[in-house]
């Protein structure tokens, strides 16, 4: 339950101070810090990471959802294909997929060339590898439970019985 | 030409907040602490279904007591969380907010000259509904040493051969006060040996942070006579649907179904299809919201320790009451000059009855990122009220 807790709040804020989120959930800060640590080591907080918009920045980015089809061989499930996909850097999430095709792959590059160039290059020609379908992400309206989309302020009355 | 007011509508006192509402919605970057309801969002498949009965035209009266689904789900609702039965036909009405309910009950059951017992501090509006409905108010002012709490030995003192009513609003808006088993099995007995009637309002009783809610109606011949009062504002966030209800004995509720059938005709329509939504696959984002809650409780409970302020633990609604009386200030002093001087506002203790002297509501419908920093202004302001005081 506690873990749940924790878990829950620093998924929407990574960066809540130990002392607070132990006042928050009415525990100790050691208990807080202690079940931290240990899930960190049982690889169930894996990281934790920023979410970043960067269309606002000066930084050229797109990003792709690559649908992949492939064919097993002898001796190789997906798990080999896969680790072959994620090794490379510009591949930021790899899941296999359940329906008309097999792995979702997404991928981060400057450009829509050098998307294209990975493609073609790297994916594609994988053994395994039966076809793919490349699709450039236009615009984030939600990412991670985050709307991307400007806050509306609070429209309550200031004052209210 | 003749006056043209009653002279009951006269005698009675417009609400306290007003003042406060009028400086602080002219100041620019004010942090209110100030509401009284959600600062969620209804939750979206709630609000969808609202917009699906429009869709599909649902733009009809229903019948004076409400849908009839809406009336099986709430007492099917009531009989999962306090495990007390109502009959969905006969003693079931979906209301215009908890605030109807409150009106039409006094209306349907007080005589000229009854007494009603008003526990303070408390909601604004019970004194001037009794008012209204011929009644006379008799206020108990309850104490910060009983935690604001309603106590036996309290009610039976305030009880005169003229009472008919009590009101027991807990969880409390503005105490944040709550009853438990306990305290209403006391009370539970001063009501039978006196005969009186109650009327429960427990709009709040999802946001409870020290077990589940208990209602005055799970002791023994309680149901019988009271008056429970519910809603959807709190609880679900749907404050602007404006949606309540009323559970009470046949026999009541047959006579306040006659008042609603004259003044309101029916609760609105396309709330009562989105409240069905809510009572069948609301209870996840209740319990989201009531842990979130929670979480700011702590918070400010935290923070006033850390300044020294001295505060109660409250365990309901969304309000904590900290003392300010060592500041020699009148709780409406301190709060104006709060306003004036830091940009927050936060409600006067006595806006919600003269026992409410010394004390300020402050509000946790707000982000934990908003209370850090009014929290901060906070801390700022006494600071500099303790070094004049030196």
């Amino acid at each position: 339950m506690l873990r749940e807790e924790i878990l829950k709040n620093i998924e929407k804020d990574s960066r809540v101070e130990l002392a607070e989120l132990a006042v928050r959930l009415g525990v100790s800060e050691e208990e807080v810090a202690g079940q931290m640590k240990q899930m960190e080591e049982e690889g169930i907080i894996c990281g934790y990471h920023t979410m970043i918009d960067w269309e606002k920045t000066e930084m050229e980015s797109v990003t792709a959802l690559i649908e992949v089809r492939c064919t097993l061989q002898r001796g190789q499930g997906f798990d080999r294909i896969a680790e072959r996909i994620y090794m490379y850097p510009e591949v930021k999430s790899v899941y296999l997929i359940s329906g008309g095709y097999d792995l979702l792959v997404t991928l981060e590059g400057k450009s829509l060339k050098e998307v294209s160039s990975f493609v073609s290059d790297k994916l594609s020609t994988l053994d395994s590898v039966l076809s793919t379908a490349t699709h450039f992400i236009l615009k984030k309206y939600k990412d991670h439970g985050t709307i991307m989309a400007k806050k509306s302020e609070d429209e309550r009355q200031v004052i209210s019985p | 030409m003749r006056d043209p007011l009653s002279t009951t509508i006269k005698g009675i006192k417009p609400s306290g907040i007003r003042k406060f509402f009028d400086i602080a919605s002219e100041m620019k970057d004010v942090i209110s602490l100030g509401v009284g309801e959600p600062d969620f969002d209804t939750p979206w498949h709630i609000r969808d279904e609202g917009i699906y009965s429009l869709e599909r035209g649902r733009t009809f009266y229903t019948s004076n007591t409400g849908l009839k689904e809406l009336r099986q789900e709430i007492t099917a609702y009531l009989k999962r969380r306090i495990g007390v039965d109502y009959d969905p036909d006969n003693e079931v009405m979906v209301t215009v907010g908890g605030s109807e309910g409150i009106d039409i009950a006094m209306r349907a059951m007080l005589d000229p000259g009854d007494e009603v017992l008003i526990p303070q501090p408390s909601y604004v509006s019970y004194e001037p509904c009794c008012v209204l409905a011929g009644g006379k108010p008799v206020i108990i002012p309850l104490k910060a040493e009983n935690d604001f709490r309603l106590t036996a030995a309290e009610l039976e003192a305030a009880v005169t051969e003229k009472t008919k009513l009590l009101v027991l609003p807990f969880p409390n808006n503005p105490t944040g006060a709550i009853l438990e088993k306990s305290d209403l099995e006391a009370l539970a007995k001063v009501i039978e040996k006196h005969d009186l009637y109650v009327l429960s309002d427990e709009i709040y009783s999802e946001l409870s942070y020290k077990g589940d809610h208990v209602s005055i109606t799970q002791f023994p011949g309680m149901r019988e006579r009271t008056v429970l009062i519910n809603g959807f504002s709190k609880a679900y966030a749907m404050t602007g649907w404006r949606l309540g209800y009323a559970c009470a004995p046949e026999l009541i509720l047959k006579q306040m179904l006659k008042i609603h059938q004259f003044a309101i005709m029916c609760a609105p329509t396309t709330s009562q299809y989105a409240a069905i939504e809510a009572l069948r696959h609301g209870d996840k984002d209740v319990a989201e919201m009531r842990d979130a809650y929670d979480q700011r409780r702590r918070f400010l409970m935290d923070a006033f320790r850390k300044m020294g302020l001295s505060c109660f633990e409250p365990y309901g609604a969304f309000y904590v009451f900290p003392c300010i009386s060592e500041f020699g200030l009148s709780s409406e002093e301190f709060a104006m000059r709060f306003v004036k001087e830091e940009h927050v506002a936060v409600v006067p203790g006595t806006a919600f009855g003269d026992s409410g002297e010394g004390f300020l509501r402050i509000s946790y419908a707000y982000s934990i990122d908003n209370l850090r920093v009014a929290i901060g202004r906070l801390e700022k302001f006494i600071n500099r009220l303790r070094n004049e005081k030196r």
